[in-house]
């Protein structure tokens, strides 16, 4: 039962992960819109924030290991 | 022209070898001896985990040197004299690859000796089917397995506490060190997969970057010209791009030589985990204890170079009102371990999913096949073989953001670390990460 619940709780985690990354995607987009020379410097920006938002999501799916595993 | 035909070429070479060298023929080795059917989770675990020996297919395997250290003294041997788990060796013996000691004073721990292993019941299986109904029957179902009652809580590590069978009698097995064993009568100092990679990637660094720092003594005043050409785009953009401006004019020279080793090796490492076979199948970042020591070497050289400013800034905060020092204190000094753990379980963690997913999408070859026959293993392989071609691209990616964003915050850590604020009027504002 604890491994379900782990379950739930990593799927609980990515629906975090996922708006975090679309808000910060769709940010970008306006920002490239904006301005599209700055198109480059926005990508790679928008890559680095998208990484460290997915690696807060990723500490709840280690959470959610450690409960099925430990 | 040329150079973008040898590119075309090289892609195309590429994405055929990805397309046929994927994992499914490197699933196909569940079968060992011991295991009458096929375990896919099981098989899943052991790609993610470490071993003493590059398994290949069935059994063979390319064997590794084994290096214990107990109260018996050192053994050294080749990881095939345990014939998988057949023989023990000076009281040692390879459980599914893994080295584990045999416990026991009676057990003969100066020869080599045959033993066979005790039957487990669906090793993994029985560690999920005790979650819901095992706990109050311990004696029902365990029945190849003795001493169950003081196992029913362990993890797939214990399988249930791995034993041996030698003359009449039934030995226990320790593992070195494992979550529920933390003091153990013994020391593992093997070259495993994971240590082997770890040296393939040293080599792999100094053959390529000798290559490429010759290339620049070498053709001075010159374009670079093949592989320092590879090179230097990423060079040039981490050191404009991320060390520069993160640490400031004044010393990013010091640290530019760590920050360049730390990424290229995260690198090196994390690619050469997505390779199937023999030099590259070992989940080097994916192993957690390697991704802490490098969050580790970063800890120690953030706060070994840290200056007084910046300690002050931990400890004793200035510029807000006296009652919130000790608060902010603790809530920095957390934060001076918490830094570099994300660091590592960022890595770990990313590394580790993209491999549980590609593991598992190969795995359900296995279970079409189970449900369906081999018509089904057909079906199975037609809808995997996408899945996990893009996926591998996906991993690649993952792999380079990975060990960029790994090094691009220890860069960011280090600035904040050996930045000089000329400023000491209390109204400039942190930007805490």
């Amino acid at each position: 039962m604890g491994a379900g619940i782990a379950a739930i709780g990593a799927g609980i985690a990515v629906i975090g992960a996922g708006m975090g990354i679309g808000h910060i995607g769709g940010k970008a987009m306006e920002g490239i819109s904006r301005q599209p020379s700055a198109a480059g410097d926005i990508r790679t920006n928008m890559i680095v924030a998208a990484a460290l938002v997915e690696g807060a999501a990723l500490f709840a799916i280690v959470v959610a290991l450690l409960v099925v595993l430990l | 022209m040329n150079m973008l035909k040898t590119l075309k070429i090289t892609f195309s070479l590429l994405v055929i070898m990805l397309l046929s060298c994927n994992q499914s023929v490197f699933a196909t080795d569940t079968n060992e001896g011991e295991q009458k059917e096929e375990d896919p989770i099981e098989a899943m675990m052991h790609h993610l985990g470490d071993a003493n020996e590059f398994h290949i297919l069935g059994d063979w395997s390319i064997p590794l040197p084994c290096i214990a250290w107990s109260d018996n003294g050192l053994l050294m041997t080749m990881s095939n004299n345990f014939e998988h788990g057949h023989k023990a060796v000076n009281g040692f013996v390879l459980h599914h690859g893994i080295l584990m000691r045999v416990l026991g004073d009676d057990f003969p721990s100066d020869q080599t000796v045959d033993v066979s292993f005790v039957e487990e019941e669906h090793g993994h299986g029985a560690a999920e089917a005790h979650d819901h109904d095992h706990e109050g029957h311990q004696t029902v179902d365990v029945t190849g397995i003795t001493n169950a009652p003081n196992s029913a809580e362990s993890t797939e590590e214990a399988d249930h506490a791995p034993q041996i069978k030698y003359g009449t009698n039934t030995y226990d097995l320790e593992a070195c060190m494992s979550l529920q064993n933390t003091g153990s009568s013994w020391q593992d100092f093997s070259i495993t997969k994971n240590v082997f990679g770890m040296l393939m990637a040293l080599i792999l660094l100094i053959v390529v970057f000798s290559k490429v720092s010759k290339g620049y003594s070498s053709r001075e005043k010159q374009a670079p010209k093949g592989i320092q050409s590879f090179f230097e785009p990423l060079i040039i953009f981490m050191r404009d791009e991320v060390v520069r401006p993160a640490i400031g004019e004044k010393d990013w020279q010091r640290f530019f030589p760590f920050i360049m080793c730390l990424f290229f090796f995260i690198l090196f490492c994390n690619l050469l985990g997505l390779i199937p076979i023999f030099p590259g199948s070992a989940n080097i970042t994916g192993n957690i204890g390697v991704t802490m020591m490098l969050a580790f070497v970063v800890f120690v050289v953030v706060n070994v170079n840290g200056t007084k400013d910046y300690w002050i800034h931990v400890l004793w905060m200035p510029g807000v009102p006296t009652f919130v020092k000790p608060l902010l204190t603790i809530i920095e000094v957390l934060g001076l371990f918490i830094k570099p753990a994300t660091l590592f379980i960022r890595l770990f963690a990313n590394i580790t999913a993209g491999h549980v997913i590609i593991l598992s999408l190969v795995s359900l070859i296995f279970f079409f096949k189970s449900a369906m026959g081999m018509g089904g293993a057909a079906a199975g392989v037609g809808l995997a073989v996408p899945f996990v071609f893009a996926l591998n691209l996906l991993e690649l990616f993952v792999a380079l953001l990975q060990a960029f964003v790994f090094s691009l915050l220890t860069a960011l850590y280090i600035g904040s670390a050996v930045e000089d604020h000329d400023d000491h009027s209390h109204g400039h504002d942190h930007a805490t990460m």
